[in-house]
């Protein structure tokens, strides 16, 4: 481990506060104040956080050592985290990045809110994030961009590019994102931290304001596998308020993090490492595989032959389920509603033409038109079909693997502006990650390193409900490894 | 409607929307009752907030599969929830969760009365479950409407007939066939007051013998028997009249107006809808075994058609009656409450089918809030068929039980109404009528049989109404004869 | 796959967005783009192929319990409306 000061608690994992507090070595007070001023120092500049909840925080803070005074703390008492912007925090701004909320304090909690601050957690504050996760840079928000820590000119990716980035400047220690099409593991990449989207189904929906429901999943963004495992703990479980909550056997994820990876079979689709991919991110990523021969794994050949489709397919699947789940948002019951409507038509038309912006108003469009009568037939209903195939390509190579891995993005962190006039170019940088929320499978991105200063992600995905499998690949790389533990000068 | 009959078919098809008798909405936990203050009963599902998610309620699912049953209709083992997507205030989504291709019911019938006596079988297409909306209000703050959301996410049956009907008539006696069956079943109140029963009619017309179907106008919302049978009518004549005008019959939805009589069309809100139904992405298909099916097979009650039967073979009961009785589930129980105590069919049959169907009637009242108890009743019964009373006393006997005066007994202890049955008694006053009366008597016994009625009622009167009618006339008779 | 404007019009109106006049060029030109890009689609033959509308598809629909479990909470919840009125909510006259 690297030199640690012993009150620098910004240069500490999640699990390493996690023992100080236990060894009564800092209280949930002192480490709220920390993170808080460092968002008070930092956070004008780089744009992580919405709102930050001061107050509430160190109320909080106070009666997680209130609670382990009295013998009754968890391994998550008193630990400061920040929340992505899309969960409902009861009380609290809920902002989804849009204009639309911009006034919306949430009457209640989503269950990972209620999960995780039962957990004990200290809320620090709603992270920024693409307006309704529609983005892959953090550009789209309503509040304005997200600096990367790494280099302010550059995008943090998206849509929580607020979450990654204030795990990467170390303003909170860990936070939670969602993954629609790679909106955690894509940022992770970007700051060169550690994210983790679940299988599909495994965390609550409930109270994580929809984007694309039938591949929205919500996890953590931290330092290290470790941290995420933590986190992730308190995270999963059936929801009964989610139908698409799946009852399957909560897991510890910290149990088999240390297994030794001998005998790991690692498949690489030729579709991953193909055109478009920026060579010096293969080449980073091609070393770090070479170091999980090292630790005792098989590098295996494999294809993906339908994953081309994937972009095509998600931009019908998700911009159709968006365009009926941002419906609700009509100026009737919350949030914004124009001014002076003379008419209801007039009200619903102006409060969503001035309440959303641009890449929102554009993926409504193409939703509502592929589910349009005389189109449903040739967009929605093939893309539906393709996710099939799609989602077969993955389970026959899990027939001959057991992790599949590639590079998170075709790039390193690209300047803010640079592709925020061209969607497409923009929808791109998901190529690799896309694939994996189609089939609902679990999917991490840690850093691997670097190119031109900026960090490197390293996807890894496994089969259905292989969250402990990947914690672990992950966990052996990162203790030989110290990517994870890089903090951009500017704020180390 | 000659017009009709000469040159004119009508095809007729019913949606009915009705609502399902749960505890809580189709797809959250709020409550579903009844009268409750403006949005108290809207949870944070029902407003449709950010974030929140649909589950499914259990109760919906069984009640919908035993209407499925009881139309003998198949049940669809795996059905699929659809959003139809439209915006309008009501609807806190802007999308409604229904069914759209995989329905939970499918295709099923009834058998429906004509007036010939003949029945006829209606196809029913489809049913499927679907949310309510919510309710508009005028009037609130000028140049606003008010939204009420208690309603919304109630769940609904939309019940499909096939476009079998070819009158009026014939689609009032479908309305009435599902309503009274919804509620035999119970799965429904069926109160078209409170809006648990609704019903929208399709209304086209063709040259008789012409194949093809014409265009049709959807009537919208209707709420009572009445009105389906007047709209329909009307809307009938209407398109005939524009047809024969050498016009075309757009097809719209129109509204039935009640105070004019009228339908009219509707405002553009069903213009190039496009629904753009898709499944909802936030539900996972409803897979149901047959282990299950039977279970719901096994709690539904004698079904009307069955009852009916019944009545006819074990009770005697003409057709006619045995359908009055049976139209309803709480008339036919109480009815069967009141035979088991009198031991008395005929009696029993006329009076619940008389006077206490002309009273409920009469005071818009239900019979299960009738404010006579079937044992009340019975009791009442038993002393016309004990000669305690005469028939005509206890009529007036039944209205004072009605107005809350006591039980039978104590009314006519009270009001002394016993009858008279006493011979001697009865003599002594038919012959002082006759006394009185000799020259109309004489003319009675020479075959003037009007003047019967005219000597019953001086008896009657004299008696103060307690004479026994039947020994009146019997001993009148007598002494006709010169007994 | 191009789009004009009186498209996009219709599918906005459809939505119910608002869209300025002298936004509806890049409006037409980036959603034809997408359906450019989602074309690729139609090369791929899918006959036989189930629709796959979920990633857990076999598992059924839960169901749940006829019990009220949400109690009144209009208070708090109208707290953050636009426009009520003796607790209903106001919005512009709807004319049938």
């Amino acid at each position: 481990m690297s030199d640690i000061k012993s009150d620098m608690y910004h240069l500490d994992t999640l699990a390493e506060l996690s023992v100080k507090l236990q060894a009564g070595e800092v209280t949930s007070v002192q480490l709220t104040e920390y993170f808080l001023a460092r968002i008070n120092k930092y956070n004008d500049e780089l744009n992580c956080f919405i709102t930050v909840t001061d107050e509430l925080a160190l109320a909080d803070a106070k009666a997680a050592d209130e609670k382990r005074n009295s013998g009754n703390a968890g391994p998550l008492t008193g630990l400061p985290i920040a929340h992505k912007d899309i969960f409902c925090t009861k009380g609290v701004k809920t902002s989804c990045g849009s204009r639309m909320l911009d006034n919306f304090i949430s009457p209640y909690d989503a269950t990972v809110v209620t999960k995780l601050k039962q957990a004990g957690v200290v809320m620090l504050g709603k992270t920024n994030m693409d307006e309704f996760a529609m983005g892959s840079s953090n550009e789209t928000s309503f509040y304005g961009a997200v600096k990367n820590p790494w280099d302010v000119n550059c995008i943090p990716g998206g849509s929580s590019g607020g979450s990654a980035a204030a795990v990467a400047s170390r303003l909170a220690p860990i936070s939670t994102g969602t993954d629609t099409g790679g909106s955690i593991r894509q940022p992770a990449a970007m700051c060169g931290i550690t994210g983790i989207k679940p299988t599909y189904g495994r965390v609550s929906r409930f109270g994580m304001i929809a984007f694309a429901s039938s591949l929205d999943q919500a996890g953590p963004m931290g330092q290290s596998a470790e941290d995420c495992a933590m986190l992730l703990n308190a995270m999963t479980g059936l929801d009964e308020k989610d139908s698409t909550s799946l009852d399957v056997a909560t897991e510890n994820y910290m149990t088999d993090i240390d297994r030794p990876l001998d005998g790991l079979r690692i498949g690489l689709p030729k579709e991953f490492f193909g055109e478009g991919l920026d060579e010096k991110v293969d080449s980073v990523v091609r070393e770090s595989l070479e170091q999980y021969k090292k630790l005792g794994a098989e590098l295996i050949d494999i294809e993906l032959p339908n994953s081309h489709l994937s972009v095509p397919v998600y931009y019908v699947v998700a911009p159709a389920e968006a365009s009926a789940n941002l419906s609700r948002f009509d100026g009737v019951r919350y949030g914004y509603r124009c001014k002076d409507p003379v008419d209801l038509y007039d009200m619903y038309a102006r409060t969503r033409g001035e309440g959303f912006g641009a890449e929102v108003k554009r993926r409504i469009l193409v939703g509502t038109y592929a589910l349009s009568a005389g189109y449903y037939d040739a967009y929605y209903l093939k893309a539906q079909k393709l996710r099939h195939l799609i989602s077969d390509d993955f389970k026959n190579a899990f027939e001959k693997v057991d992790v599949i891995m590639g590079p998170t993005s075709p790039s390193t962190a690209f300047n803010i502006g640079e592709k925020s006039d061209d969607p497409i170019s923009m929808y791109l940088s998901d190529i690799y990650t896309i694939a994996v929320n189609l089939a609902g499978l679990p999917g991490m991105s840690i850093p691997a390193g670097f190119a031109d200063g900026k960090p490197v992600g390293l996807q890894i995905i496994g089969n259905y409900f292989a969250e402990s499998r990947l914690l672990n690949v992950a966990h052996k790389y990162q203790q030989v490894t110290d990517w994870h533990r890089q903090i951009p000068e500017d704020f180390a | 409607m000659s017009a009709v009959d000469n040159n004119w078919e009508v095809v007729i098809g019913l949606e009915i929307h009705c609502q399902l008798a749960t505890k809580t909405k189709i797809f959250s936990g709020a409550s579903t009752a009844y009268g409750a203050e403006p949005n108290t009963q809207a949870c944070a599902v029902d407003l449709a907030l950010p974030g929140v998610l649909p589950v499914f309620n259990k109760e919906a699912l069984r009640l919908a599969v035993k209407f499925g049953l009881a139309i003998g209709a198949e049940i669809g083992m795996r059905s699929v929830f659809d959003r139809k997507n439209y915006f309008y205030p009501d609807s806190p989504k802007a999308y409604q969760i229904t069914q759209m291709d995989l329905p939970i019911v499918g295709i099923g019938h009834v058998d429906i009365d004509l007036e010939d006596g003949e029945t006829k079988r209606i196809g029913v297409t489809r049913a499927h479950l679907e949310e309510d909306a919510g309710k508009s209000m005028h009037g609130h703050v000028a140049g606003m409407t008010g939204i009420d959301l208690n309603r919304a996410g109630t769940p609904l049956i939309e019940i499909v007939s096939e476009p079998d009907m070819r009158s009026a008539k014939e689609a009032v006696a479908y309305m009435k066939k599902i309503h009274s069956l919804v509620q035999y079943i119970e799965i429904s109140d069926g109160n078209m007051q409170e809006g648990s029963f609704r019903c929208d009619a399709n209304v086209s017309v063709r040259p008789k013998g012409q194949e093809e179907f014409g265009t049709r106008a959807e009537i919208k919302n209707i709420n009572s028997f009445r009105f389906v049978e007047r709209a329909i009518n009307h809307e009938i004549e209407r398109q005939i009249d524009v047809i024969e005008d050498g016009g075309k019959i757009i097809q719209e939805t129109r509204l039935y107006d009640a105070e004019k009589d009228e339908t009219r069309s509707m405002r553009s809100k069903e213009e190039a809808n496009d629904y753009r139904y898709f499944p909802d992405p936030d539900l996972l298909p409803v897979i149901i075994d047959e282990a299950y099916i039977e279970q719901i097979r096994s709690e539904l009650p004698e079904l009307p058609y069955e009852k009916k039967a019944r009545y006819i073979s074990e009770y005697g009961l003409s057709v006619t009656d045995a359908a009055s009785i049976t139209a309803s589930r709480v008339m036919a129980e109480y009815f069967e409450s009141v035979v088991n105590i009198t031991d008395n069919v005929k009696l029993s049959a006329n009076w619940v089918l008389g006077a206490l169907s002309a009273k409920l009637n009469k005071e818009e009242c239900e019979i299960s809030h009738s404010k006579v108890s079937a044992e009340a009743f019975a009791l009442l019964l038993q002393r016309i068929a004990d000669n305690t009373v005469s028939a005509s006393a206890a009529k007036d006997i039944f209205d004072a039980m009605w107005d809350g005066e006591g039980d039978a007994d104590e009314i006519i202890e009270a009001k002394g109404l016993k009858q008279i049955s006493d011979s001697s008694a009865i003599e002594a006053m038919v012959d002082e009528v006759i006394a009185n009366n000799m020259g109309q008597f004489e003319e009675l016994k020479s075959g003037k049989d009007k003047l019967m009625g005219f000597f019953v009622g001086q008896i009657m009167r004299a008696s103060k109404g307690k004479a026994n009618p039947a020994q009146v006339n019997e001993i009148i008779n007598k002494r006709i004869k010169g007994e | 796959m191009s789009l004009d404007a009186d498209e996009i019009k219709k599918i906005a109106m459809l939505a119910r967005l608002q869209i300025d006049e002298s936004d509806i060029p890049s409006y037409v030109t980036n959603l034809s783009n997408i359906l450019d890009l989602v074309a690729q689609m139609e090369a791929v033959n899918t006959d036989g192929v189930i629709p796959m509308s979920h990633p857990q598809e076999e598992a059924g629909q839960r169901l749940r319990e006829d019990i009220v479990s949400e109690e009144n909470q209009r208070d708090a919840f109208q707290a953050i409306a636009p426009a009520t009125d003796d607790g209903v909510y106001l919005v512009p006259k709807v004319i049938e």
